[in-house]
């Protein structure tokens, strides 16, 4: 039963880190119709970044945050050069910010070096129902839950919120309106990079990062947000606390080394599930 | 207000416009009629920067605000956060304003944009361009697909609009009889070009024009023109 509960706990966490990535894709995908993989990249830039502050000696809070700004201004700088250039087409971008990601690593390797960074955040555990569970869990889980509440006022309530569902929904009316859809494209890439650099910020301290551990990350994030339709910051959530708990039921019980793709596997079965049982939504060509 | 000097556009080798010169002055009510695919929706994304031509000059004295052909609304939106939106440009939120002159849309303000008949939408597009506080409304394709009631009830707002509050108007119709009613002067765009102007009443008495626009031919659906195009003649403009 402890052991479950270990499972379970850490499966929510880890699932909570995967939809924080996935909310980054579907941020980028709402907004500009771009699958952005280099959103992995994102988290880790996150994770390394604020390792490489904390060595510095700039004390939490401040190191975690100015890495998500830093990811911030990265998410700005791959949007630019992804969708800079008016008339890009969707796939274009998409092929764009894979190439970024790939070539990411060289910096990183530069910029951080080639060995996993780790660092402490919420020290020491509490003993929950006979299990040893660590507080970063706790932590994972609450920033997980503020930031998508926010996202959610964000998108419902801000006036710069609907200006970019207004874009998702209709590009041509937005620009009839006088809303840059490039702006609010590189406004979401922004945000993406944001969104990313949180969930490697958090991720970091349960699991070291390296240069090249964004192709697991993107690739739960993307499986979570793909859950949503890549529209749906909430059903990401959904996706992402599927795959990592199932993920942590696999490690746990099973085999650790067939976790991700089991999960995959369960995600695909889902998906395949619903989409027997729902019509397929046929979207609006642009 | 509103000064077209010989626009051009093309959309890779075919020219959409070829040379369209027209105007709308302070407070006019101006038709543009003309077949499918003569130009007319083309001409209007050019004037809202949609567009870029070729050639030619567009000057717009204040702001031009489009509503643009099929409403385009933000489906998932509420009429509310559509109109909000449409105040992007002029800076002034609150849609009191618009409620006061399209008081039906203050009832279905809650509303999802998406939910609303093809009127209230139509509705819904007059008013997130209002929104923008424009000198001239362009408005695209008015009553396609709307029941003539409907029609007649948008036409009054329009033309309300434009006595009391000096808004000049650019209505692009393929209801030529609607367009000649509504507006005191007409363009008639095909193929690119202008081939006719003149006040509403000439035109409509034009024998060419009356018979390609007005004798009962029924709107058709692609480029093709329609039957009379052929056989008109060059000078039938009534300058």
């Amino acid at each position: 039963m402890s052991a479950f509960l270990t499972y379970l706990v850490s499966g929510v966490a880890i699932g909570c880190t995967f939809a924080l990535v996935a909310s980054g894709f579907v941020m980028i995908h709402r907004v500009t119709r771009v699958v952005n993989f280099a959103q992995g990249t994102f988290a880790v830039v996150g994770g390394m970044t604020t390792a490489s502050l904390l060595g510095r000696g700039l004390p939490h809070g401040v190191a975690e945050v100015l890495a998500i700004v830093v990811c911030g201004v990265v998410g700005l700088l791959v949007g630019a050069i992804a969708i800079g250039k008016p008339g890009t087409p969707p796939l274009a971008s998409l092929i764009i910010t894979l190439g970024l990601a790939i070539g990411a690593y060289g910096v990183e390797v530069v910029v951080f070096g080639d060995q996993p960074v780790s660092f402490a955040m919420a020290r020491g555990a509490t003993t929950l129902g006979g299990a040893h569970i660590q507080w970063q869990y706790f932590l994972v889980m609450g920033a997980t839950l503020v930031t998508f509440t926010a996202l959610a006022l964000f998108f419902e309530r801000t006036y710069v919120g609907k200006a970019l569902t207004a874009c998702s929904s209709n590009p041509y009316a937005a620009r009839l309106a006088g809303i840059s859809v490039l702006r609010m494209g590189l406004l979401a890439f922004a945000l993406g990079g944001m969104l990313g650099g949180l969930a490697g910020v958090l991720i970091t301290p349960l699991q070291p990062v390296s240069f090249d551990s964004d192709a697991v990350l993107a690739v739960n994030g993307f499986a979570a947000a793909i859950f949503g339709g890549l529209m749906r910051p909430g059903t990401a959530l959904l996706g992402g606390l599927v795959l990592g708990v199932s993920e942590s039921m696999v490690g746990g019980y099973v085999n650790a080394s067939y976790e991700t793709e089991v999960a995959l596997a369960l995600m695909l079965a889902i998906m395949v599930w619903r989409s027997a049982r729902t019509p397929v939504s046929v979207e609006e060509a642009a | 207000m509103l000064q077209v000097t010989d626009l051009v556009v093309r959309y890779g080798s075919a020219t959409a416009l070829d040379g369209v010169s027209l105007h709308v002055d302070d407070g006019e009510r101006v038709a543009l009629v003309g077949p499918n695919g003569a130009g007319k929706s083309t001409l209007v994304n050019t004037l809202s920067g949609v567009v870029r031509p070729a050639s030619g000059q567009v000057r717009i004295d204040g702001r031009l605000a489009h509503v643009p052909e099929g409403r385009q609304l933000f489906p998932e939106l509420t009429v509310e956060d559509n109109l909000r939106l449409g105040a992007w440009r002029s800076g002034n939120r609150d849609p009191s304003r618009v409620y006061a002159v399209l008081p039906d849309l203050d009832r279905i303000r809650r509303q999802r944009a998406g939910t609303l008949s093809g009127g209230q939408q139509q509705m819904v597009a007059v008013g997130r361009a209002l929104m923008a506080d424009p000198d001239v409304l362009a408005v695209d394709e008015l009553s396609l697909g709307l029941a003539p009631i409907i029609v007649s009830e948008l036409a009054d707002h329009l033309r309300a609009l434009n006595r009391e509050h000096g808004m000049s108007l650019l209505l692009i119709e393929q209801n030529a009889r609607l367009a000649f009613h509504l507006c005191e002067r007409a363009y008639v765009l095909e193929s690119g070009r202008v081939t006719a102007e003149g006040s509403s009443d000439d035109l409509a008495r034009s024998p060419e024009v009356a018979r390609a626009y007005l004798g009962g031919i029924t709107e058709q659906d692609g480029p093709d023109e329609p039957t009379a195009a052929p056989s008109a003649p060059s000078g039938w403009s009534s300058e």
